[in-house]
């Protein structure tokens, strides 16, 4: 039978998580790095037993570790980040110019096709690729290089590059984001890029439409219509049909619409989900109820999924990369929180229940669809 | 033979003991204490001092002797009881966060 690995990265180590398809009764395993913070953990889709992970901690910085067993073991691959050329300077919260540093990897995304290639997004914005399983790391420097690098500037988080897509369909094409400067598209395989930020609106700029500057949270596409994007935005749940070129919003009834995760259904491409947060001042869920918005229509027309979700007294967030879908034939939904609760639903949505609730602080949740 | 004992995190990392022991060429100095601790345990490139700078990062510590040596210059002697191996140097990651 068919089963799962939801892997998740937490404030104090990573945790792998197993279950058959039916997906009711799991197995543990960790914390691996235990006392490190697990930005990201995944896996490659070309080889399921090939992870992934970002560890890191403020004192002894960086380190990526490599899995060949499907997270049975682990050995740390290679830690040198270094920006091409000299770095220059990007905004810093008081808009005065800063330097850029590399602080930790946020995002890890494997290649589609080779285990052996991977990319990091990492804080102070930039994307890194390695082509030799981690090992050495090489920085896209035409991102920061394009031009308005020198105005972004670094959200409450820090500047961190924490989206990168890959388009199944062009191998040359990748889409990233960045908070806060925004989205970003290369045609060519990441020698240049372009902001696509067109049609976001941010009140809190100076020029609400500006090119770049857009606190972006989370891009998610479905692999069957890369050209269809969904963002969740500091504020807004915005939708593009057109690679990022422009964008629209789609928040509808949403009862707020700032967030951080967003993800499509596996097998619905207009089947989305969001966990709306009351707002950028108060990180936890609005009425104290964890409710998962789900909208089949690609937006505008939002359901809550309240089934074995707190309804009262709850105060916990969800973050950007702690949400994921699988692949079984009923569609898979995780998500994890700033509680250290992992929740599963096997029906897309429409039920939940823990698969684990006692975790630290949840950063991040994947999930492998196993053969 | 330098002794160092290095901090919980590293040893997990370098799949090491608390104290390890290293020869160290010439009169050790942090340079060359730090640069032999690193070909012994290459994992550790990068976790106590920058890959390129080589500046310590900023939450670790060298103390020795009872004394702080964290902002000594990297070429000066270490105390004559860590060059004979009477002291161990330490490596020490700062008390902060949680």
């Amino acid at each position: 039978m068919s089963g799962v690995r939801v892997l998740v990265g937490t404030r104090k180590g990573a945790f792998v998580l197993t279950s058959d398809g039916k997906r009711r009764e799991w197995a543990i395993d960790g914390p691996h790095f235990a006392g490190w913070e697990i930005y990201h953990v995944k896996g490659s889709p070309a080889d399921p037993n090939r992870l992934y992970a970002s560890q890191s901690n403020g004192w002894f910085g960086q380190q990526i570790q490599r899995s060949d067993d499907g997270g049975k073991t682990w050995a740390p691959v290679g830690n040198q980040f270094v920006y091409d050329g000299v770095p220059g300077t990007h905004q810093w919260y008081d808009g005065t110019p800063h330097p850029w540093e590399f602080a930790r990897v946020w995002h890890l995304e494997p290649s589609l096709t080779d285990p052996d290639i991977v990319y990091a997004g990492v804080e102070d914005a930039a994307l890194f690729r390695s082509a030799d399983g981690g090992g050495t790391w090489h920085e896209l420097a035409g991102l920061r290089g394009h031009g308005s690098g020198p105005a972004w500037q670094p959200g409450a988080g820090g500047m961190c590059l924490h989206t990168i897509l890959l388009d199944p369909s062009d191998p040359k094409r990748i889409f990233v984001a960045i908070s806060a400067a925004g989205a970003f598209r290369t045609d060519d395989a990441g020698a240049t890029w372009r902001p696509i930020n067109a049609g976001l609106i941010s009140p809190q700029l100076p020029d609400p439409h500006a090119e770049v500057g857009h606190c972006v949270h989370r891009i998610a596409m479905h692999p069957s219509r890369p050209s269809v994007l969904f963002m969740q935005k500091h504020w807004d749940v915005m939708r593009s049909d057109d690679a990022g070129d422009s964008w629209h919003e789609i928040s509808g009834n949403l009862p707020s619409d700032f967030g951080f995760p967003i993800d499509v259904h596996a097998h619905e491409p207009e089947t989305l989900y969001v966990i709306p947060i009351k707002s950028d001042s108060e990180h936890f869920v609005p009425d104290s109820k964890l409710r998962v918005y789900r909208s089949r229509t690609g937006g505008n027309e939002w359901e809550p999924l309240t089934s074995g979700l707190p309804q009262r007294d709850c105060y916990v967030n969800v973050l950007r990369d702690a949400m994921a879908v699988d692949a079984l034939d009923s569609c898979g939904v995780y998500f994890g929180t700033t509680g250290g609760q992992v929740y599963a639903s096997p029906d897309a949505g429409d039920s939940w229940s823990p698969i684990v609730r006692d975790l630290p602080a949840v950063l991040s949740v994947e999930v492998q669809t196993l053969p | 033979m330098i002794r160092v004992v290095i901090p919980a995190h590293l040893q997990t990392l370098a799949q090491a003991s608390r104290e390890v022991q290293l020869d160290v060429a010439g009169a050790p100095s942090l340079r060359s204490v730090l640069d032999a601790l690193e070909v012994s345990y290459p994992v550790l490139r990068g976790t106590i001092r920058d890959h390129v700078t080589h500046r310590r990062r900023p939450f670790v510590r060298f103390f020795a002797c009872e004394r702080d040596l964290s902002h000594e210059a990297p070429d000066a002697p270490l105390p004559d009881a860590v060059a004979n191996g009477a002291e161990p140097l330490l490596i020490v990651g700062a008390m902060a966060g949680g």
